[in-house]
C-alpha cells in the first residue's frame, strides 16, 4: 500500500491521490468487518485480540496515511510519541492501585462487596428488558448485544 | 485592525504554523481521552461483572457509526486533496460531506442513547454506564466542535480563502476518528 | 471565518506598513491582540487575584493565632469559612496568580520580545485565551457568594469530600469551584500552544535553538508539560462535576468507584504542575543574573538540558503525594527514588547560577536582590523536601505544618518572588520607566525577611505534630501548649508585616506607571532582543520592517572583549 502513492509536501506540484485514500478507506473496512465478525467466534481471546488489534492497525492506516504523519516532521513524531508514553505510565502507575483490589498488606473491601453485589443482582435477574439475557459469565461472546 | 504580524508568516522549523499548533493540540487531546480510557480500561479489568452490562450496549448502532466515521474521514483527506491543488469550491464540498457524517453520527448516537435510558440504562445505573456516557459524550463533545470548526473553513475555502485551513481542520477529523477507533471496541465488542 | 482581520489577508507584509496606527481604547485595553497589552491584562488579574488570596491568608492565619477572635476586616471565623479560606487561598494562588503572571503574562510579553517576532503568531487565539482566563476568574469569585459558601475541600479536592454536597456543605460552590478550574485549564491550553508554536517557528532570522534566551525555553517546556499532564485532570474533572451534579460513582467507593483515581488523575498533573510555574521562575532569574553580575551565563546548554530533564522527571514522581493514601508500598519505593532523583537537576541549576556569580562584577540592584533571594528560599524549599520525598519519613510528616512550610517554601519563591524579580526587570520595558529604587529596596528586605519568619516558625510546629486542616489547635491538649501557640503568633505576625509592605509595592508600582524616571531603550545594558524595541511601545508590532532584529550569537555575551561597551548585543552583526 506504502508503494502505491508518493505524496510529498516539499512536492511544487500537488498530484491527485484521491484513488490512494480510497483504497486505504477500502482497507479500514475490510479490517472493520473482520473485528466485527470476530466478536461472533465462541473465543474470549480471540474476540479482545481481534477487536484490540485491528483497532491499532485501522488507528495506523489513519494516522499515516490520512494525517500525513508518515511526511512529517520528527518533531511531531515526538510529541505524539510522548503523550502515548505518558498514557502508558500513567496506566502502568495507577493500575496496582485501581485495576487490583488487593496487593501486599492491602484489600478493596468496598470493590469487593460491589463486584459481590453486582454478582447477586445479576444472578437474581437484574436488567429484565433485556430479551433471552444470555447466563453466561464474562467469557461469553457478545454477538447477542446488537439489539 | 490592518495588523497581521510577520510572525504568522514565519516558519524556523519549516512546518505550516497551524499544523504545527493542531499537533500539539492533538497532544494534549491524546492525555484527556488517554485519562478517560486508562481510568475505564482499569475498572474495566477489576470488574468483571461490568461484562453483564456491556452486554446491553447496541452493537449495530456502534458499527454504522464507525463507517460513518471512517467515510468522513476519506471526505476530509479528499478535501485536503483537493486543496492541495487548489480547488477551494471541491474541497469545500467534501467538507460539506465530512460535516454531514458528523452530523449523520450524532443523530445516530443520539437514538441510540435514548433507546439505552429508555431501558433503564443511564448515566448512574453502575460504573460501565457512566464512563459509557461519559467517555463517548467527551469523544461525541469532539465531533459537534469539528463540525462547527469545519463549517467556518468550508466557507472560508468556497470563496478561495485560506485553503491551507482543510488540512489542519481535517487533521483533527482524523484524530476524533482514531479516538472512536479506539472506543468502539472497549465500549461495544470487549463484553 | 469572515472577520475584518481577513479583508487584509492577501495584503500580506504591505499591511504591516500602518505599524503604529491609532487604536481605539477598547481595541488597546479592553480587547486587544497586542501580546503586550495580553500580558499586561494578565498581570493585572493576576495581582487583583492575589490581593484576595492574601487577605484570605491574613484572615486564616489570624484566626489560628487568636483562635475566635473577631479578625479585623473579616470578622469572626466560622469552621466552614475557615475551609473555604484555606481552599480558595490554595487554588487561588496557584491557578489564577502563579499561573497568569509567571507563564501567561511573562510568557506574552516575553516570547515574542525575545524571539524577535512582532506578536504571537495566534494573536486573536491569545485574546480568547485571556477572556476565557478572565471568565474562570469571574467564576471562581462568583463561587464565593452562593448559597453554603465558597468551596472548602481543600485544591486537591480530594473525593469523597468533593464529590457530594451532604459532605462539602457546599452544593453550588463546589462545582463552580470545579467549573473554573475546567475553564481556566483550557485557557492555558489555548495559551501554551500559541507559546510554543510562537518560540519554534515565529524565531528571527539567524536565531538558532542554542540562541533563544533560557526564559523563553523555560517558559516553553513548562506549557508543554501543562498540556501534556493537565488532560487526565480535565477528565477527572469531568468525572468529578458529574459525581457532584449527576450523581454517578466514579470516585465512590460506596457504589464501586475509586477515591485514589481522583489522587493519581491530579497528582498528575499536579506534581507536574510544581514546575509548570517553576522552570519561569528560575528562567526569570537565568536572564537577571548575567545582566547583573556582567557575566556569560554559567552553563547555557547545562541549565537548559537540566531544565528538559526535570520537565521529563516531573512526571515520575507524582505519587510522592499519596504515600499516606492507602496505595501500594512497592510504588511507594519506587515513588520516593524517582522523588529524590528530580533534586538533582534542580541543584545542578543552583550550582551553575552561583557559578555565573563567581567572579562577576555583582550590583545588587532591585531585581538582582529578588532572583538571588529566590535561589536562597528556594533551596531551603527544596532541602526540606527530601524528608517529604522519602515514604518512611512522610508517614509521620504528612499533612503537618512541615509539609505546609516546605511548599511555602517552594512557592513563595516562585510566585511572589519570581515574580517581584520578573516586574522590577522589565518594568523599563513594560512601562517606559524605572522603578523607584530605594522603596523598592526597603519592599525586598520587608518581604523577603518577613516571609521567613512566616515559614521557619510552621516548620517546628509541623515537626511537634500540627495538622494541616486544623481549625483551632486548642482543641487539642499536645498542641494547644504556649510554646507551640506562640509561634503560631509569631508567623501569624510576620505575615501580617509582609502583607503591609506589599502597600509600598502597590504604591510604588502605581507611581512609577505615571511618574517614574524616564527609562531608554536599554537601560540595563542587556544584550536580549527584547531590549532593541523602544519602551512601552506605542501600538500594535514590536520593530518596523526596517529595523525588524536578525540574530547573530547567543543570548549572554556580557564583558565580552575586544568591545568598547561590556555586552554585545544579540542583533549586533
Amino acid at each position: 500500500m506504502s508503494g502505491d502513492a508518493h505524496h510529498d509536501h516539499a512536492h511544487a506540484e500537488h498530484h491527485d491521490h484521491s484513488k490512494f485514500y480510497i483504497k486505504v478507506w477500502a482497507a479500514l473496512f475490510v479490517l472493520f468487518l473482520i473485528s466485527v465478525f470476530g466478536t461472533l467466534t465462541p473465543w474470549f481471546f480471540v474476540t479482545i485480540i481481534v477487536g484490540f488489534g485491528i483497532a491499532l492497525v485501522k488507528a495506523y492506516l489513519v494516522v499515516r496515511y490520512f494525517m500525513h504523519v508518515d511526511i512529517e516532521k520528527p518533531v511531531v513524531h515526538y510529541a505524539l510519541i510522548a503523550g502515548l508514553a505518558l498514557m502508558v505510565l500513567f496506566f502502568a502507575a495507577v493500575s496496582p492501585d485501581v485495576l487490583n483490589h488487593e496487593g501486599s498488606r492491602w484489600v478493596n473491601v468496598a470493590a469487593r462487596a460491589e463486584m459481590e453485589r453486582r454478582e447477586a443482582a445479576h444472578a437474581a435477574g437484574e436488567g429484565g428488558h433485556h430479551e433471552a439475557a444470555p447466563a453466561a459469565g464474562h467469557e461469553a461472546p457478545a454477538a447477542e448485544a446488537g439489539h | 485592525m490592518a495588523f497581521r504580524p510577520i510572525a504568522t508568516t514565519r516558519s524556523a522549523t519549516g512546518m505550516p504554523t497551524g499544523r504545527l499548533a493542531i499537533w500539539w493540540l492533538i497532544v494534549s487531546e491524546i492525555v484527556i481521552f488517554g485519562g478517560v480510557l486508562a481510568s475505564y480500561i482499569m475498572h474495566r479489568i477489576g470488574h468483571p461483572e461490568w461484562a453483564y452490562q456491556a452486554e446491553h450496549t447496541n452493537l449495530v448502532a456502534g458499527s454504522v457509526n464507525t463507517i460513518v466515521l471512517l467515510t468522513s474521514s476519506l471526505l476530509a483527506v479528499l478535501a485536503h486533496n483537493a486543496a492541495e491543488m487548489g480547488d477551494g469550491k471541491k474541497a469545500a464540498k467534501l467538507f460539506v460531506g465530512t460535516i454531514l457524517g458528523g452530523l449523520v453520527f450524532l443523530v445516530i448516537k443520539s437514538f441510540e442513547w435514548g433507546n439505552e435510558i429508555a431501558h433503564g440504562y443511564t448515566i448512574t445505573s453502575s460504573g460501565f454506564w457512566a464512563f459509557y456516557y461519559t467517555a463517548a459524550g467527551i469523544h461525541g463533545t469532539h465531533v459537534l466542535v469539528g463540525m462547527i470548526v469545519m463549517g467556518f473553513v468550508a466557507y472560508d475555502a468556497w470563496h478561495g480563502r485560506e485553503l491551507q485551513r482543510i488540512e489542519f481542520a481535517g487533521i483533527y477529523w482524523h484524530f476524533v476518528d482514531v479516538v472512536w477507533i479506539f472506543l468502539f471496541p472497549l465500549l461495544y465488542i470487549a463484553s | 471565518m469572515s472577520h475584518p482581520e481577513h479583508a487584509h489577508a492577501d495584503h500580506g507584509h504591505a499591511a504591516h506598513g500602518d505599524h503604529h496606527h491609532e487604536m481605539s481604547f477598547s481595541e488597546k485595553y479592553l480587547f486587544p491582540t497586542d501580546h503586550k497589552y495580553i500580558a499586561k491584562q494578565y498581570m493585572l488579574t493576576g495581582m487583583i487575584m492575589a490581593v484576595a488570596a492574601g487577605f484570605f491568608a491574613y484572615a486564616f492565619r489570624m484566626q489560628l493565632a487568636f483562635p475566635g477572635m473577631s479578625v479585623p476586616f473579616f470578622g469572626v471565623v466560622s469552621p466552614t469559612e475557615y475551609n473555604s479560606l484555606v481552599t480558595q487561598h490554595g487554588s487561588i494562588m496557584v491557578f489564577w496568580v502563579a499561573m497568569p503572571v509567571l507563564i501567561a503574562a511573562f510568557g506574552n510579553f516575553l516570547i515574542p520580545l525575545m524571539i524577535g517576532a512582532d506578536d504571537m503568531v495566534f494573536p486573536r487565539l491569545n485574546r480568547l485565551s485571556y477572556q476565557l482566563f478572565l471568565l474562570s476568574a469571574i467564576l471562581v469569585v462568583v463561587g464565593w457568594f452562593v448559597p453554603g459558601g465558597g468551596f472548602g475541600g481543600a485544591w486537591t479536592s480530594y473525593p469523597p469530600l468533593s464529590a457530594k454536597a451532604e459532605y462539602s456543605l457546599t452544593p453550588a460552590g463546589s462545582s463552580i469551584w470545579l467549573a473554573a478550574v475546567a475553564v481556566e485549564f483550557a485557557a492555558f491550553l489555548l495559551g501554551g500552544i500559541n507559546f510554543v508554536v510562537t518560540a519554534m517557528n515565529a524565531r528571527a532570522p539567524g536565531m538558532k535553538w542554542h540562541d533563544v534566551p533560557i526564559v523563553v525555553w523555560f517558559i516553553c517546556i513548562a506549557s508543554i508539560l501543562f498540556m501534556a499532564s493537565v488532560g487526565p485532570l480535565i477528565a477527572g474533572a469531568i468525572m468529578l462535576l458529574f459525581d457532584q451534579q449527576l450523581g454517578t460513582h466514579f470516585f465512590d467507593p460506596v457504589a464501586g468507584g475509586d477515591p485514589i483515581l481522583w489522587q493519581h488523575l491530579f497528582w498528575f498533573f499536579g506534581h507536574p504542575e510544581v514546575y509548570v510555574v517553576l522552570l519561569p521562575a528560575i528562567g526569570i532569574c537565568a536572564e537577571i543574573i548575567p545582566v547583573f553580575a556582567r557575566k556569560k551565563l554559567f552553563g547555557y546548554r547545562a541549565i537548559l538540558y537540566t531544565g528538559i530533564a526535570t520537565g521529563v522527571l516531573s512526571f515520575f514522581v507524582w505519587a510522592h503525594h499519596q504515600f499516606v493514601a492507602g496505595i501500594d508500598p512497592r510504588m511507594a519505593n519506587v515513588f520516593t527514588i524517582t522523588t529524590v532523583l528530580i533534586s538533582i537537576p534542580i541543584a545542578e541549576m543552583v550550582f551553575l547560577y552561583i557559578a555565573t556569580l563567581y567572579g562577576g562584577s555583582i550590583k545588587f540592584s532591585v531585581p538582582m536582590l529578588w532572583a538571588l533571594s529566590f535561589i536562597f528560599c528556594f533551596l531551603i524549599g527544596g532541602v526540606t523536601g527530601i524528608f517529604l520525598g522519602a515514604s518512611g519519613a512522610d508517614i509521620y510528616l504528612h499533612d503537618t505544618y512541615f509539609v505546609v512550610a516546605h511548599f511555602h517554601y517552594t512557592f513563595y519563591p516562585i510566585a511572589i518572588i519570581g515574580t517581584f524579580a520578573g516586574v522590577t526587570h522589565w518594568f523599563p520595558k513594560l512601562f517606559g520607566r524605572y522603578m523607584d529604587e530605594k522603596l523598592g529596596q526597603i519592599h525586598f528586605w520587608g518581604t523577603v525577611l518577613s516571609f521567613n519568619l512566616i515559614f521557619i516558625p510552621l516548620f517546628f510546629t509541623g515537626l511537634a505534630g500540627d495538622h494541616r486542616r486544623i481549625y483551632n489547635y486548642n482543641n487539642f491538649a499536645e498542641l494547644g501548649t504556649p510554646d507551640l501557640q506562640w509561634l503560631r503568633i509569631l508567623a501569624t505576625v510576620a505575615l501580617v508585616i509582609m502583607l503591609i509592605f506589599q502597600v509600598l509595592f502597590v504604591y510604588n508600582f502605581i507611581n512609577s506607571i505615571f511618574k517614574g524616571k524616564l527609562a531608554p531603550t536599554n537601560p540595563w545594558k542587556a544584550t536580549t532582543l527584547e531590549w532593541t524595541t523602544p519602551s512601552a511601545q506605542p501600538g500594535h508590532g514590536n520593530w518596523t520592517p526596517e529595523t525588524m532584529p536578525s540574530v547573530y550569537r547567543g543570548p549572554y555575551e556580557y564583558s565580552a572583549p575586544g568591545r568598547d561597551d561590556d555586552f554585545h548585543p544579540q542583533n549586533v552583526p
